[in-house]
């Protein structure tokens, strides 16, 4: 167990508990902020593999800006009789438990395990996660995506406005 | 490019951690976010769990992004390197427009009915 096992062990562990806690906490302020903590440890999990632009981005747009949402909308919602968020599966929670920790580890065998084993890192020149790169493959080889997201923005934009006014 | 500021001992990381650690953390999360929007009631915390579907599908972009694939032989391991993060950047340009109009239409739905709850929205009901 080397170095970077055990702190990509960390990260990991720190990203499934936030994401378990999205899921499973009762309360929606908790669950954004767990979901807060999720991102935030991806952001570490993309500076590990390589890609630091996209690690900050994450940090700043996810954790920072797109949660900051979350929170304002969960604060203008909060009603009078709070947290009736009841699961589905109630009852059967055993048995769909099992299911799905067994479907879990055979997916991941059957996708993950079984088909990387012949793939492997070779050392190129890691210089790729640098925002000079990204900016460059942006205007040269993704230039239209790239025109493509920024009209996409500005509908968000307009439609955010537009279902935000009190009359259409 | 100047080659002065990244210089982490990155190779050590690929070398070190294989290609399924990653996208084994990518699978456990993108399947916590769709047992989340099928579990849960709340509308804001069911577009949570979109959003971490969305951070799963990243995460394994960049891991694929990162390891060259030595199957394919013939391919550009730079190339292939920044067409991930591109998507990634596309992904994240999408979520964020996507989350402000989907707050926008939870915000509207509780203006008009005065509560949000996924299994009450049953106007389209087919």
């Amino acid at each position: 167990m080397t170095l970077n096992q055990v702190a990509f062990i960390i990260l990991a562990v720190f990203a499934l508990l936030g994401s378990i806690g999205v899921v499973f906490l009762k309360s929606p302020v908790r669950a954004a902020l767990a979901l807060v903590a999720n991102f935030f440890t991806l952001g570490l999990v993309y500076f590990m593999l390589g890609s630091e632009m996209i690690g900050i981005s994450q940090i700043m747009v996810y954790a920072g800006a797109i949660m900051v949402l979350f929170l304002f909308v969960i604060m203008i919602l909060r009603s009078k009789n709070p947290e009736e968020d009841s699961s589905v599966f109630k009852d059967r929670r055993l048995v769909f438990g099992f299911l799905g920790i067994g479907a879990m580890v055979a997916l991941i065998y059957a996708f993950v395990i079984q088909p990387t084993r012949e793939l492997y890192g070779a050392n190129f020149d890691r210089t790729y996660g640098t925002p000079q790169a990204i900016g460059k493959v942006f205007f040269t080889q993704y230039v239209y995506p790239f025109e493509v997201i920024s009209v996409l923005l500005l509908l968000g934009v307009v439609g955010s406005i537009m279902l935000a006014k009190r009359k259409f | 490019m100047p080659n002065i500021l990244i210089q982490f001992p990155m190779a050590a990381v690929f070398n070190e951690i294989p290609l399924s650690w990653f996208l084994t953390l990518s699978l456990i999360m993108f399947a916590l976010g769709s047992l989340g929007v099928m579990i849960r009631k709340n509308p804001v915390v069911v577009f949570m769990c979109i959003e971490l579907m969305l951070n799963a599908v990243n995460l394994s972009f960049l891991s694929f992004a990162a390891y060259p694939n030595a199957a394919v032989a013939s391919q550009d391991p730079v190339q292939s390197a920044m067409s991930g993060q591109a998507m990634v950047m596309i992904v994240m340009a999408i979520a964020a427009a996507e989350v402000a109009v989907g707050l926008g239409i939870i915000m509207s739905i509780f203006r008009y009915r005065n509560q949000v709850d996924v299994d009450e929205m049953n106007t389209m009901r087919g």
